[in-house]
């Protein structure tokens, strides 16, 4: 399975088995990241799964939908590697993929 | 002072669960009034995912969040429930005891309710205003920060900053542009999720000068003693720049906060109301708490569950409402009674 880290605002980092065909938000709920709010559960809908992906991992996650970047309008300090995780399918080629949490989802 | 309603149940919440809740009491002949923050019915399925399908409603292999809603407020007319929509409960008050409960229920737009029971159906608690996390914004709150608009007259010549890309900011926009001395709107990024005309319009008052409009994220806020003098703004670029501002009105949505339940005299567990899983009752005996707001062991946050507890808290309630009155078990298929209320038979 592939792993994914989280790093939290304090710079503490997590590693989770993530299942392939879930999202990066469902891999942190379910192994109980903190600073991963979705509270939507997951609907693109409410913008408190915010995580920033790490730079070199931009590519492999490619960019968000437009009604993923409307979403995040919804969120604080958003950058240009910002991602709703909800939006980000776990696939083989994101073995490894670290995110970072912000210290606030709303 | 508005007069006082006097009713059988008010239930709090008019998402799913409350609103088959209003079925399930009405076919027990009790009336109900519904309240809820939002200005229309349906709570998450209407306002997070009205278009997304739901799979797990039994007998609907899929429905969506709006249909379902729909649905059910068809379902509960024939009982005609009172909504009072755009209103929070703040403050209930027990008058009565466990044999025979009494409360007054007041809501923030003052009106009070004289009510037997109370049935909180408040999901995930009630929706407010995202507030951005700006350090010290709280100081200005409610003076010169302000996350909704009650009235226009109080931006008369004031330098306005609205923050936001939706209908609430590019409506405010437009609406207060020419009452206010200046208005800035400020956006994350060059893309507007508000209605195309409204961003159009926002555009053409832009290219005649007749208010700014900014890209960027605020890092600081200026001002002291509650009035705001100033926004520092971020830039993509990582340039910063002072915006002149009296006012702000930050749009970031909704989040959903327990809110003051918390004071209702209430056991919490988690932010949760801890339930007995016969009546739905909470400690206070006359208030329930059904769907995602209670807990219980074994408690899943379904709408079906939901639906059952609903059901059973209404059981409860008619022995508050007719204590003399010996409730029989019926059968909507069957019971002539039950069509005639229906309006069916």
């Amino acid at each position: 399975m592939p792993k994914i880290t989280f790093i939290d605002s304090a710079g503490t980092a997590r590693d989770v088995e993530a299942e392939q065909g879930s999202t990066v938000m469902e891999s942190a709920v379910r192994n109980g990241i903190p600073e991963i709010e979705a509270e939507c559960g997951g609907a693109c809908a409410c913008a408190t799964c915010h995580v920033y992906v790490e730079p070199d991992w931009l590519e492999a996650t490619g960019k968000a939908e437009p009604m993923e970047e409307d979403m995040l309008d919804f969120a604080f300090e958003v950058k240009p590697n910002s991602r709703l995780s909800c939006q980000i399918k776990v696939r083989p080629n994101l073995d490894g993929l670290t995110v970072r949490t912000p210290s606030r989802q709303g | 002072m508005t007069e006082t309603i006097t009713t059988d149940v008010v239930i709090v919440g008019a998402g799913p669960v409350g609103l088959f809740t209003v079925f399930e009491l009405g076919l027990l002949d009790v009336r109900v009034h519904m309240i809820d923050i939002l200005g229309k019915p349906g709570g998450q399925c209407s306002e997070l995912y009205p278009e997304k399908p739901i799979y797990d409603i039994p007998g609907f292999p899929m429905v969506t969040g709006q249909g379902l809603v729909d649905n059910l407020m068809e379902q509960c007319r024939p009982f005609s429930p009172t909504f009072h929509y755009g209103e929070m409960v703040e403050s209930v008050e027990a008058l009565g005891d466990a044999i025979s409960p009494r409360f007054l229920v007041r809501t923030d737009a003052g009106q009070v309710f004289d009510t037997k029971s109370i049935i909180i159906a408040a999901g995930g608690g009630s929706f407010q205003p995202k507030k951005p996390p700006i350090v010290g914004i709280e100081q200005y709150e409610g003076k010169s920060v302000f996350y909704a608009v009650r009235k226009m007259d109080a931006f008369m010549g004031k330098k306005v900053l609205i923050v936001g890309g939706g209908d609430s900011a590019l409506d405010w926009v437009l609406n207060l542009h020419s009452l206010a001395e200046r208005v800035t709107l400020l956006h994350r990024r060059d893309a507007f999720r508000a209605a195309p005309h409204s961003v159009n319009a926002m555009r053409d008052l832009v290219a005649s000068g007749s208010m700014d409009l900014l890209l960027g994220q605020i890092t600081s806020l200026k001002g002291a003693e509650g009035q705001l003098s100033g926004a520092v703004v971020k830039h993509d670029d990582g340039t910063s720049t002072e915006v002149d501002c009296n006012v702000m009105l930050p749009f970031f949505g909704l989040t959903m906060k327990l809110g003051p339940i918390a004071d209702w005299g209430l056991n919490l567990h988690e932010n949760l109301v801890p339930v007995d899983t016969e009546k739905f009752e909470t400690n206070v005996p006359g208030i329930f708490a059904i769907g995602d707001i209670n807990t219980y062991p074994g408690k899943l946050k379904l709408i079906l569950s939901g639906f059952h507890e609903g059901a059973l808290a209404a059981q409860k309630v008619t022995r508050y409402v007719y204590p003399e009155k010996r409730v029989t078990f019926q059968y909507t298929t069957s019971s002539t009674s039950l069509q005639r209320k229906l309006g069916v038979a």
